[in-house]
């Protein structure tokens, strides 16, 4: 499973950099940067929770690789 | 070499078989003439697949520094309906949209009598689409077409029975359907078959637009344009999503992706600009930046703050803060722009590494002069 952002709809609120520390990091304008590798197992449910908590619904789990 | 792509058709479209057509193409080995150098039969059965087809003939070409389709449109527009029915009756379409930029009325009144005389059995449609530099990416101008502002979306239209192909690329189907893949493999080489339409300009004694041999030598290829019209400083390959290269690098190789890729160059729109000696390269590319940063669709953030960004640095030579800028903004966008800009300066920052060093001490080589690289006008979306 990836992380992806969409990037038109995202607006930098940054919710998901502060909910995921260990995975996404904000370039210097505050939008977020989306880690290459696919997300472990033990994160799953961290990373499901900031996807919903988007103010944006910018973020997806993806299963396949595009 | 004689003319494919711009000499007259006097034969009839063969009528053959969905099939047939479909594996010829394949046995061709064309590929998108667009700049994405994608297999054009992978495309094609693709949209096959699908319900409801539409197919789209891109004929957009928003790269300032590229008028090759305008001039295919206005030479051959005949060419491209055929080409364009060939990928219809391939995909199952009955409707095929013609979408050309919006200020070049010539290329209009051509297409719109070319298509005047035709009864195939297709419904043909004429749009304009506004002369944006990334108004004619896939999503972008699927986008327009259905009503939106010409920005680019998420969607890939080709998943959903929409083909978009450039004007060139079916211009190509409809010669390989009437002469099949073995003639069009007589030309180019055996990686990259058949023949290209190339702007040159810059440098050149006859800047414009000429058909060649994929695999042609770049010194053939400029005598094609009358040859240098002063030396060359560098080679801009590819338009403004492309690399520049040095002059001795570049006039050496031949027209091809393979030669190229080892300066993490491509053909890309297959635009060349020779850059004369006394122009400055880093004034040249500071202006592109800038136009590149301008033309952002506005969408995603990392191309509409970074671009400028980039533009900024690019003016003041801030070698180290673009080194930073470029990793947050390439890949981070809906389409390539952000991409195609930030390799653009990249290949500027080292290409013109030298003229960075005597501009720091207050020197520049270029005299005053008009610019070299054209730049676009239009401020329309929709």
């Amino acid at each position: 499973m990836k992380l992806r952002v969409n990037p038109i709809l995202c607006d930098g609120y940054g919710h998901c950099a502060e909910l995921l520390p260990e995975l996404v990091e904000l370039d210097e304008w505050g939008y977020p940067i989306m880690p290459r590798e696919p997300v472990s197992r033990s994160l799953e449910p961290a990373v499901r929770h900031a996807v919903k908590m988007c103010p944006r619904l910018a973020l997806s789990l993806e299963k396949r690789a595009r | 070499m004689s003319a494919r792509l711009l000499a007259p058709i006097d034969t009839p479209l063969p009528r053959r078989r969905r099939a047939e057509l479909l594996a010829e193409i394949e046995a061709s080995g064309l590929t998108g003439r667009g700049g994405a150098a994608f297999p054009t039969a992978l495309k094609l059965a693709a949209v096959a697949r699908t319900r409801n087809a539409v197919v789209v003939a891109n004929g957009t070409e928003g790269e300032p520094a590229s008028w090759k389709d305008k001039v295919l449109l206005a030479e051959n527009a005949h060419l491209v309906v055929d080409g364009a029915m060939v990928a219809a009756r391939i995909v199952g379409a009955r409707r095929i949209i013609f979408a050309v930029g919006r200020e070049n009325r010539t290329v209009r009144k051509r297409l719109e009598r070319a298509l005047a005389g035709r009864s195939d059995g297709f419904d043909c449609f004429l749009e304009a689409v506004p002369d944006r530099f990334v108004a004619g990416e896939e999503s972008a101008l699927v986008n327009h077409l259905n009503g939106g502002p010409a920005k680019p979306t998420m969607q890939k239209p080709y998943e959903r029975g929409v083909l978009v192909q450039n004007v060139e690329t079916l211009a190509n189907l409809g010669l390989i359907a009437r002469y099949g893949a073995e003639w069009f493999r007589e030309r180019g080489t055996a990686d990259e078959p058949g023949t290209v339409l190339i702007t040159v300009l810059g440098a050149v004694r006859s800047p414009g637009v000429a058909e060649v041999e994929l695999g042609t030598p770049m010194r053939d290829v400029l005598q094609r344009f009358g040859g240098l019209s002063a030396l060359p400083n560098a080679v801009l390959v590819g338009g403004y999503f492309g690399t520049w290269m040095r002059a001795h690098d570049a006039l050496d190789l031949p027209l091809s992706d393979a030669a190229l890729k080892p300066f993490g160059a491509s053909l890309g729109a297959r635009s060349i600009v020779v850059l004369p000696q006394d122009a400055c390269g880093l004034a040249e590319s500071a202006r592109v930046a800038r136009y590149l940063a301008e033309e952002s669709a506005g969408q995603c953030g990392p191309c509409v703050f970074g671009l400028p960004a980039m533009a900024d640095a690019l003016e003041t030579l801030d070698v180290d803060r673009l080194r930073r800028l470029a990793p947050q903004i390439s890949g981070r966008g809906a389409c390539a722009h952000p991409n195609g800009a930030t390799r653009f300066v990249a290949s500027a920052v080292d290409v013109f590494a030298d003229e960075i060093v005597r501009h720091h001490a207050g020197r520049c080589t270029g005299s005053a002069r008009s610019p070299v690289l054209p730049l676009g006008s239009s401020r329309e979306w929709r």
